[in-house]
């Protein structure tokens, strides 16, 4: 007689039982990935901070037991990321303006962007390697120069991809609106469609700054290393990573000091970038 | 070309007299395809000067895709043709030399959605009206302010010139666009339902703005409302299934049509 109230169903109360223990289980695993990443970054600032101070940043590595900062190091990474990002950002948007404007229904698009996604899950050692093999053994020396093309080469992946990706994002209705007033295929992209893609380009670039920064293999293959100030771009160029990676690896207290010191300045600059990044996005969604 | 080219069985026109008319657009055993779908079956019909033209239909009739034809927007997208002619002040704008941006310049469109571009009330304007005119800042500025007045909006925005064209409300956004496609002096306006994502105060708005622009322009308007097409148009034409089932001027398509089908279309029968 009574009718049963769909609150009360049996089946009702059986989903209201499957919610909370998916909900339980998301909950335990957001939880036991966060537990790591402030763990590490508990590490990193205990450990980073203790070393930090002025002389990081205007001294040279020093030789084992003595007293020195990352000037060359820091300068390094400055340079060949920077000259990787002025590389890589062209080529990257132009083919992924390509993907998502001018080829969107070719087939060589489907093709690039196949590719494109192999490229950009490649282990970087590889990477190291191609550039090695093309520009290290052919020069018969280690370069800043192979250095930032290795970098570059990780960037151009990330950038193509979310700049097809953003594009995508805009919506045909205002390429129609724009093809309506007479505006030619060119102005349009230039104009209408980077400007509402704008943020979400830039976000990618900066990821792929981001991701090169911390990148060790491909630099270990090119730039080798350089425990001097050089700023000559045909010889080889310190970095923060390869820093790290051999004076972490090394027996003497000083240097292992100086390594942590290295990877906060690395992960405080990404964190910054990200911050800016996210900055740049919400701002855009707010317009 | 000759009148026994014109295959047109299922057209009833009922145009009476065309004195005094000008013949804007005219189009003639039109075909449209999407791949190998025939959405469009020899269309036949003409578009005054200073004169509305409605355009209605149940959904997937064509009439969006009739107006779309006529600034050859279906160009952007691949696998799509059509055959037959359609003649703007006699120059077929089907021909493969027709120069696209030139006829959109001469045959505005807007849209169902507003489509402000991400950029200032003032660039929105001033944009259509540099790629064509290289003009000193106090004349475009005029220009801008025309542009606005003509889509009644100016003494909305007159303040906020310098604001993101996206952060004005749905109608308004609407105005904008209509203020856009004028300031580029076009000689057609193409409606594709413009106020179907509107409130009826904005709707209103729009359709005054319509009726006050068609003294300069020939206008053609595609609506899902059919007392949006008696109130706003001159002519109507009804499509049903990619075919022009009847033509003539407004007030006979709905007091007293000669086809069955759009009887039963206007009388809320079907659609």
């Amino acid at each position: 007689m009574a009718l049963v109230s769909g609150a009360n169903s049996p089946l009702y109360a059986q989903r209201r039982r499957k919610n909370g223990i998916t909900m339980g289980l998301a909950y335990a695993a957001t939880g036991f990935g966060l537990t790591w990443l402030v763990l590490i970054l508990a590490v990193l600032l205990w450990e980073g901070f203790s070393g930090l101070s002025l002389r990081v940043f205007t001294e040279m590595t020093p030789p084992p037991g003595s007293a020195g900062g990352l000037l060359n190091p820091i300068l390094g990474s400055l340079v060949m990321t920077g000259l990787a990002v002025i590389i890589g950002t062209p080529l990257g948007i132009l083919a992924g303006t390509y993907m998502a404007e001018y080829g969107r229904y070719d087939k060589l698009s489907s093709v690039v962007r196949f590719i494109n996604d192999i490229l950009l899950s490649a282990p970087s050692i590889v990477i190291g390697l191609f550039v090695y093999e093309i520009m290290v053994a052919q020069m018969g020396h280690f370069s800043a120069w192979a250095g930032a093309i290795a970098l570059a080469v990780i960037v151009v992946p990330v950038v193509v991809r979310t700049t097809e990706d953003m594009l995508t994002l805009v919506p045909d209705t205002l390429r129609e609106a724009a093809a309506s007033i007479g505006l030619p295929r060119a102005l349009m992209i230039q104009k209408v469609a980077y400007r509402a893609a704008r943020a979400g380009m830039i976000t990618g670039v900066l990821l792929a700054v981001a991701r090169i920064s911390g990148e060790t293999a491909p630099l270990l293959f090119t730039a080798l290393n350089n425990q001097f100030w050089s700023t000559n771009m045909n010889a080889p160029m310190a970095s923060l990573p390869v820093v790290i990676f051999q004076f972490a690896l090394s027996p003497y207290k000083d240097w292992q000091e100086l390594a942590w010191t290295g990877a906060l300045i690395i992960t405080l600059s990404v964190l910054t970038l990200s911050i800016i990044a996210r900055a740049l996005a919400s701002q855009s969604k707010s317009q | 070309m000759t009148m026994a080219n014109y295959t047109v069985p299922t057209v009833t026109s009922t145009v009476t007299s065309t004195d005094g008319l000008t013949e804007k657009v005219s189009v003639r055993n039109l075909d449209f395809f999407y791949g190998d779908h025939r959405a469009l079956k020899t269309i036949n019909v003409s578009l005054y000067h200073g004169k509305v033209t409605a355009f209605i239909g149940p959904s997937g009739c064509g009439k969006s895709t009739l107006l779309r034809i006529l600034n050859r927007m279906y160009d952007l997208y691949p696998n799509q043709r059509a055959t037959g002619t359609v003649q703007l002040d006699n120059e077929n704008i089907l021909s493969p030399s027709q120069d696209l941006n030139m006829l959109r310049a001469k045959v505005g469109m807007v849209f169902q959605k507003p489509t402000p571009f991400p950029m200032t009330i003032y660039e929105n304007i001033a944009f259509g009206i540099r790629l064509y005119e290289k003009l000193p800042k106090s004349e475009l500025d005029g220009r801008v302010q025309h542009a606005l007045e003509r889509a009644a909006l100016w003494n909305e925005v007159k303040d906020k010139l310098g604001a993101n064209g996206q952060s004005l409300s749905g109608g308004q956004q609407q105005r904008l666009c209509i203020a856009r496609t004028v300031a580029v002096r076009p000689e057609v306006i193409l409606f594709d339902e413009p106020c179907s994502a509107l409130d009826p105060i904005s709707t209103a708005k729009i359709e005054e703005l319509i009726d006050e622009l068609k003294e300069d322009y020939t206008i053609a308007i595609v609506t899902h409302n059919m007392q949006q097409a008696a109130r706003v148009s001159d002519f109507t034409a009804f499509m049903y299934l990619g075919e022009l089932v009847e033509y003539g001027e407004t007030t006979k398509i709905f007091t007293a049509p000669n086809d069955r089908r759009t009887q039963d279309y206007i009388t809320g029968r079907f659609g």
